[in-house]
């Protein structure tokens, strides 16, 4: 039976918690991984591996973070994603809320807007998650 | 390389779990600085002896062919201190083995007391990103021969664990044979 979506939410608050060392309290859905909780890259590594193993799924790196889009030179211009770059990154992360990124969409920005809502919403996708 | 933190590996079963021991001696130089006159192991180079013996343990689950490097201190916590006459078993299990990297939990003992808890996360280098070796084959077969590993090493089987033909290769081409015993 797929978890629900609290279900979700309290796994990945767990997650969190153990890989960033912050508060239950401070992982809140608008939180960002990067600026509130202080993730950083190898952050990243330890949270997917905890949730891969939370979750039983298996999370490419690619789809939480297109690094392929990123660096691509057709979908970036002077530091910042074209507007083919923004379709392409929509496409990729579907789960991911892009409105603050597309408004300043500067490449060096983009990994600090991912939020826990978005990862939320990520392994929602995954596991089916019901309301 | 002179950067070892730890003596001898005392078990070892291939993918599984890793143990090997240290002894702390008053003929170790930093301990005459830390702290004079009243030694006491540095508790980072207890983390660096885990991350050898864990490391080793994660290396070999593919025969020593990833780079496999310390990324992350996931728990360092220490429950007392070692010194100057204690020998420090460190045990190594190997949690989690992804392909970008694996996940160790460790304990240092000293007898049967619990010294430290030690959990930590280890990355596979991207070979597109990093070209060079970590270590020079030759050199490192030496080393693993040097600490026990194929002495008490098992595989999957519970047969004697062999070293790779990689690093039977180099060695052979450094003119490096092990003597036999």
């Amino acid at each position: 039976m797929p978890p629900t979506k609290e279900e979700v939410f309290e796994k990945i608050q767990e997650a969190l918690v153990d890989a960033l060392g912050v508060e239950d309290d401070e992982v809140t859905p608008e939180a960002t991984m990067v600026g509130d909780l202080g993730a950083e890259s190898i952050d990243f590594l330890d949270i997917v591996f905890r949730l891969e193993k939370a979750f039983e799924i298996e999370i490419p790196r690619s789809e939480l973070f297109p690094e392929d889009i990123l660096t691509n030179a057709q979908y970036v211009q002077d530091g910042k994603v074209t507007d083919e770059g923004l379709a392409e990154l929509k496409v990729r992360m579907p789960f991911a809320d892009l409105t603050k990124f597309e408004a300043n969409p500067v490449v060096q920005e983009f990994g600090n807007l991912l939020t826990v809502s978005d990862l939320c919403r990520y392994v929602e996708s995954k596991v089916g998650a019901t309301d | 390389m002179r950067w070892f933190w730890i003596d001898r590996f005392i078990e070892f079963e291939s993918g599984k779990r890793a143990r090997s021991v240290k002894n702390v001696s008053l003929a170790e130089e930093h301990l005459h600085d830390h702290f004079p006159a009243y030694p006491v192991m540095p508790h980072p180079l207890v983390i660096e002896g885990l991350a050898q013996t864990g490391g080793l343990l994660v290396g070999e689950v593919n025969q020593f062919r990833e780079r496999v490097v310390l990324a992350k201190i996931t728990k360092a916590v220490f429950h007392g201190q070692a010194g100057p006459g204690d020998t420090l078993t460190y045990t190594s299990t190997l949690d989690d083995m992804k392909p970008d990297g694996a996940v160790v939990i460790g304990t240092s003992h000293i007898g049967d007391q619990l010294h430290a808890e030690i959990d930590l996360m280890f990355a596979h280098l991207d070979p597109s990103q990093v070209d060079r070796e970590q270590f020079v084959p030759a050199d490192f077969a030496g080393w693993l021969r040097m600490l026990g590993l194929y002495d008490v090493g098992r595989d999957a089987n519970g047969d004697p664990l062999q070293m790779p033909p990689h690093l039977l290769e180099a060695e052979r081409a450094a003119g490096q044979e092990p003597r036999s015993t």
